[in-house]
């Protein structure tokens, strides 16, 4: 395959999975908003703002932290180039330059979906309509995710697009509980307590894991569990310990294929030692925003060996 | 339901009867409610848009993706007349070889008297560097695309050779597939041939054309792009799927050790045969445009060397040239010593000083077009022009008689196209296309119908808003 298609797979997925991420952020924001007081409301959206990373572009438009106004910046700003309309324009360019080396199927389910999220997107998105659009950019990465599954040969190719999924997903739920535990910081001098539930309860919806863990905690929720859930649990499939398991995998199965390990392994392989048998116990008592930042910068490190090993650019 | 007068039409006679080719369809046709046809006709947009079956338009501010109109009306050709057609292209794009090797080489053509050398010295598309070399197999045009006209029951012309790198043969293809899939009970009660193996009889074609440099086994395929932007880049992206063969664009490539190679995850791997479909001015920075990022530095020397095989050869667009086009008939028959079975249109050389006066008196009849000109632009239709437009033509003629041809303006066929209020006759033309090989010429039946969409319009290119029907070859 050709190292331009590589990255163009990896990237197609990498960019499918933040604008499902980001969707799920906000749809976490918009009920949260809905349902507490103002400053809160605009607290939460202070925050989704800052887990993207975007505050100075945000308030170099912006006065306030409404709603509308912090979504419709996420979803189409014209000062945000790196809004969700424009991350679907992303996937849809890799697809078409990775053309011959996906199918039809996933293909058309791009395509698609890229059409009604154009559209739905060129205008201003209101209240009645956002619940609308975050659920169709949801469905959008499901039905891709299923066509590519059903469809897709589990060449190389196969895996560069699982590379950028997971390490996408990774870095979204460590930035997300990032955000959320610097935010909290005071309620943690006892960690265990339950001084804002509704703040923890909003890192599991922001991951699609409020239902899952409180079926696990018959409805229990405080922080320690939560990020042991978060981080650890490698059966939940946003937690970091499963994109690091899924990732793994990937990474070795593109080595036996190329008939040599790469600095990528080698990189996996180091940042592997630091983190399995670790306990939640021991992630507090280091410091989890520590942690956090060790692993994002470990993850980052993995995707740039990965474009460096496979020749993504001349 | 009848026939536009004056004119030829594929589907219904003078007297407004359905013509023998067209029976079936046309019992099929009204057997049909007008409800599923009008529901037919939005689906086909919905599933052409959908594939992605689009051509860019640059406009003012960012391209724009465009989908070519496709009418579900089948143009339809008969067996004894495909026979026909195709012996008649057959020799054109023989004699085409010849002539374009002669031209490289001894140019006995000139030598005999029998074209003038100033067409080559004034041709754009001459590369003084194809000179006196073979290409791999001998093969300059490994894909042509025929432009042929009908004026009546047996009278054909081809309008234009498309010697460079003809394009339009994925319309072809996904014509038949969107009309499969929307009347399957169509394709049961009429038997036409298919034309679904084209990608691999270009693949196998390609392959048979291996460089000397080939190392054995399988030669590697790819097809070159400019990129996602270019207007073509479905076609390019299809073709590649379809055979089987890698999609590269410049930046993938590089000169490593005497071979054109690809950037693969595994490093760079050799190209045995490059299709390309980025043009001669792109092809080598070293060689041509300097500042083009579409191509390859040094590509020209391997292929020079033996290194690759480029399809089609650089230097062939010298065929295309409207002037050598009007020595056509000479040409087919220099070369294979036959009178061509398929006639030109008559045409007048600018150059001619008899030829200008004669066009000049005569404009508002003709049709001019530039020797270089292509897709429609930069020509004068004679007859649908004011008077202020053939002025300015006539001054721009005068200025550059040489950058001009003119032609009668023909009295094109046409066939009828699905609207809203039923079947109304619209002009079309027909560009089958062509595979030549070491191992012969293979022409798949039919090949790309283009109309005009507009009501009296002649201008079928989809730049100008034609659109395209799937073309039937019927089995005898």
């Amino acid at each position: 395959m050709l190292g331009r298609t590589a990255n163009s797979l990896f990237w197609m997925f990498r960019y499918l999975e933040r604008a499902e991420n980001t969707a799920r952020l906000l749809d976490a924001a918009l009920r949260m908003a809905l349902t507490r007081d103002v400053a809160t409301a605009e607290a939460e959206w202070r925050s989704v703002i800052a887990t993207l990373g975007l505050q100075a572009a945000y308030e170099a438009a912006h006065d306030g932290y409404d709603g509308l106004q912090v979504w419709n910046f996420v979803l189409r700003g014209a000062s945000n180039p790196g809004n969700i309309r424009a991350m679907f324009g992303a996937v849809r360019s890799n697809a078409r330059t990775a053309r011959t080396n996906i199918s039809s199927d996933v293909w058309e389910a791009v395509n698609d979906n890229w059409m009604k999220l154009d559209a739905m997107l060129a205008r201003p998105v209101g209240q009645t309509a956002v619940g609308e659009v975050l659920g169709a950019i949801r469905r959008a990465g499901t039905q891709v995710h299923g066509a590519f599954e059903g469809s897709i040969l589990r060449d190389e190719g196969y895996h560069f697009a699982r590379a950028g999924t997971f390490i996408e997903r990774a870095d979204s739920t460590a930035r997300i509980l990032d955000m959320k535990y610097f935010l909290l910081l005071p309620s943690l001098s006892y960690v265990g307590s339950s001084l804002d539930t509704g703040q923890w309860e909003q890192v599991l919806r922001s991951v699609a894991g409020a239902r899952v863990y409180s079926w696990l905690n018959a409805g229990q929720i405080e922080a320690r569990g939560i990020v042991e859930f978060v981080v650890l649990d490698d059966r939940f499939p946003r937690s970091l310990a499963f994109c690091r398991n899924a990732l793994r995998e990937t990474l070795a199965a593109l080595a036996r294929m190329h008939g040599a390990d790469g600095q990528c392994n080698a990189l996996m392989r180091d940042a592997d030692t630091r983190i399995s048998h670790l306990t939640v116990d021991q992630i507090f008592e280091a410091g989890l925003h520590e942690f956090l930042i060790d692993f994002l910068a470990r993850n980052a490190a993995i995707a740039h060996a990965i474009a460096q090993d496979y020749r993504f650019h001349a | 339901m009848h026939a536009s007068s004056g004119n030829f039409d594929e589907m219904f006679d003078g007297g407004g009867h359905t013509r023998p080719a067209y029976a079936e369809y046309r019992r099929w046709y009204d057997e049909q409610p007008g409800e599923f046809l009008r529901r037919k006709n939005r689906e086909a947009d919905d599933a052409f848009r959908r594939t992605g079956i689009t051509f860019n338009v640059y406009g003012e501010n960012e391209a724009e993706e465009r989908l070519i109109p496709f009418d579900m009306v089948p143009r339809i050709i008969t067996a004894a007349e495909w026979r026909k057609l195709s012996r008649g292209i057959e020799q054109r794009v023989r004699a085409l070889n010849s002539f374009l090797y002669d031209l490289y080489h001894r140019q006995e053509i000139v030598r005999a008297g029998r074209l003038p050398e100033r067409l080559l010295r004034g041709n754009d598309a001459w590369l003084a560097n194809m000179v006196g070399f073979t290409p791999p197999g001998g093969i300059y045009t490994h894909i042509v695309g025929i432009d042929l006209v009908r004026t009546g029951p047996d009278e054909f012309f081809v309008l234009e050779d498309n010697a460079r790198t003809p394009s339009g043969v994925s319309y072809m293809l996904e014509n038949r597939e969107t009309m499969m899939g929307m009347f399957p009970d169509l394709f049961s009660r009429i038997a036409v041939e298919s034309v679904s193996n084209y990608p691999r009889r270009l693949a196998r074609s390609l392959a048979a054309c291996a460089p000397p440099a080939f190392t054995g086994g399988k030669p590697t395929v790819a097809v070159l792009t400019p990129g996602i932007y270019n207007s073509a880049y479905f076609e390019h992206a299809f073709l590649a799927d379809q055979m089987g063969a890698e999609l590269v664009e410049g930046n993938d490539l590089r000169v490593v050790g005497g071979r054109v190679q690809m950037r693969t995850t595994l490093g760079y791997k050799p190209i045995d045969v490059l299709y390309r479909r980025v043009d001669d001015d792109y092809l080598d920075p070293l060689t041509f445009n300097p500042d083009s990022a579409l191509g390859v530095p040094g590509i020209m020397d391997v292929y020079r060397a033996g290194g690759i095989t480029i399809a089609n050869a650089p230097g062939t667009g010298v065929a295309d040239d409207k002037a050598i086009y009007s020595f056509m008939p000479e040409i087919v028959e220099f070369y294979t010593g036959e009178k061509p079975l398929l006639p030109n249109v008559q045409t007048w050389r600018c150059a001619d000083k008899d030829a200008l006066a004669y066009v000049l008196d005569n404009l508002a009849e003709l049709v001019v077009k530039e020797v270089h000109g292509s897709g429609g632009y930069g020509m004068l239709i004679g007859p649908t022009s004011s008077k202020r437009e053939i002025a300015a033509f006539r001054e721009k003629l005068i200025a550059r008689p040489d950058n001009y041809i003119a032609q009668p303006t023909l009295a094109l066929s046409t066939c009828p196209i699905y609207t809203a209020k039923g079947l109304s006759p619209r002009h079309l033309d027909l560009r089958p296309f062509v595979l030549v090989s070491p191992e012969g010429i293979d022409i798949t039946p039919g090949g790309l119908t283009r109309v005009a969409l507009k009501k009296g319009s002649l201008v079928v290119n989809s730049s100008q808003g034609g659109g395209t029907k799937d073309t039937w070859v019927l089995k005898d």
